[in-house]
């Protein structure tokens, strides 16, 4: 009797189409369902971690996180630039300190709601370097090679663009880009540098890592890589 | 007690079963170490991760329609036929209103079938899509990663149930046997898929 149920009614078939429509239509539906439901939850998620990690995944595009060791670890600020300087560890902490708390949108879809930032405002940081008058653009080099990013100099004295060294009062994770990153709220995570360790001065901007693969340069939230808001 | 075993799963049943276990697998455990943030820093090498997850997708996509195309094609759309169709006593059974006499799958295997088979495929469009939306803006969709991870947590749901049922719980683990040398026990069927007739 493998061919029972002549007269059954196909359910399976009902079963597996309701599942195929419900997921396809979800490319539509799906984020801002998620966002309402992880609002919804954030409560108990404050109590029992219910999404690993609060959201957060972990890009990199090399064979290993860099290692940070405070003895070692230089900041350097230059290029076209009246007053190029080179910090420490402790004298990054010496810096005038911010705190800020805003979203993190990735470009592939997910975000982190509410991360406290602590650092220093990168405007800050330029009024002490004095960008000469041909400086228009910034480069961002991070010790995770060949990782780059630019930002134009009007992009970069945003008021809430950070450099980075505290993450939800803590000091800023290995895996978030340790000891130092940058956060520009606005733009989508791959303009957000991890393990900053150069910043230069530069004349016009280029393309970053994710840029020479066809990413938007001007990468703001919303408006920018195919999306619309 | 007849001490007699009858034949549930064919060969192709039963490759088809295992590769579908196996890519899914290696699919989960990649595709953790991209999601995760833990492992992501302890195994690195995000990039070549990737390619393994992507690669893997592709491959196990292509083996299981090799294993249907290469084996027993004829019973495999028999047996899609049977897991379609769900009579009176399917209804019973997941009602719990005994009797409710089964055939060779009960009506809870054929709803792990049908969403099994759904999820396997909006995993494939995901993760097509995700790859695709790293090369063109036109592929880009903010709620794909939505859909891939949706898909992992309710895959792995079914997975847990269905470990449960064929290894830990003693009513019905016996049916691990079919599933591996193909066979089980008469007495075992008779009970558990009474209007089964084993050839």
């Amino acid at each position: 009797m493998g061919d029972s149920n002549p007269e059954g009614i196909r359910v399976g078939r009902g079963v597996f189409l309701a599942a195929m429509a419900g997921g396809v239509s979800s490319l539509l539906w799906g984020k801002t369902v998620w966002s309402r439901v992880s609002h919804a939850i954030a409560p108990v998620e404050s109590l029992v971690p219910l999404v690993p990690s609060g959201g957060w995944r972990i890009y990199t595009v090399s064979g290993s996180l860099p290692a940070f060791d405070p003895a070692t670890w230089r900041l350097g600020v230059g290029g076209l630039a009246e007053k190029p300087v080179t910090l420490d560890y402790h004298e990054l902490r010496a810096l005038p300190k911010t705190e800020q708390v805003s979203t993190f949108h990735c470009v592939t879809g997910w975000s982190v709601r509410n991360v406290r930032w602590g650092g220093v405002r990168l405007a800050d940081l330029l009024q002490t370097v004095r960008p000469l008058p041909q400086a228009h653009a910034l480069r961002f080099t991070s010790a995770e090679r060949p990782y780059v990013d630019y930002l134009t100099l009007d992009q970069a004295k945003l008021h809430d663009v950070l450099l980075a060294w505290e993450m939800d009062a803590k000091p800023l994770p290995r895996a978030h880009g340790a000891p130092l990153r940058l956060v520009i709220p606005e733009m989508y995570g791959y303009k957000n540098v991890k393990w900053l360790e150069r910043i230069d001065l530069v004349a016009a901007p280029a393309s970053g890592y994710w840029e020479e693969l066809g990413y938007d340069r001007d990468a703001w939230v919303g408006r920018s890589n195919g999306y619309s808001t | 007690m007849s001490g007699r075993y009858v034949r549930r799963f064919s060969r192709t049943e039963r490759v088809l079963h295992w590769a579908n276990a196996l890519g899914f697998l290696v699919l989960l455990a990649s595709g953790l170490v991209l999601y995760l943030p833990s492992l992501a820093v302890l195994v690195g090498r995000r990039p070549l991760v990737k390619d393994v997850h992507f690669w893997s997708g592709i491959g196990w996509v292509c083996v299981l329609a090799l294993v249907i195309v290469g084996g027993d094609r004829r019973g495999i759309l028999r047996t899609a036929r049977e897991l379609d169709r769900f009579d009176r006593d399917d209804a019973r059974w997941l009602l719990r209103r005994p009797p409710a006499p089964q055939g060779r799958f009960n009506a809870g295997q054929k709803l792990n079938a049908a969403l099994t088979a759904a999820f396997t495929l909006l995993f494939l469009v995901s993760g097509l899509l995700l790859w695709l939306g790293e090369r063109d803006t036109r592929f880009r969709f903010a709620s794909t990663v939505v859909l891939h991870d949706g898909l992992m947590y309710a895959s792995l749901a079914l997975l847990v149930g269905h470990l449960y049922l064929a290894v830990l719980h003693p009513a019905t683990r016996h049916a691990l046997r079919g599933i591996t040398v193909g066979t089980v026990s008469e007495d075992w069927a008779r009970r558990h898929h009474a209007k089964w007739e084993p050839e």
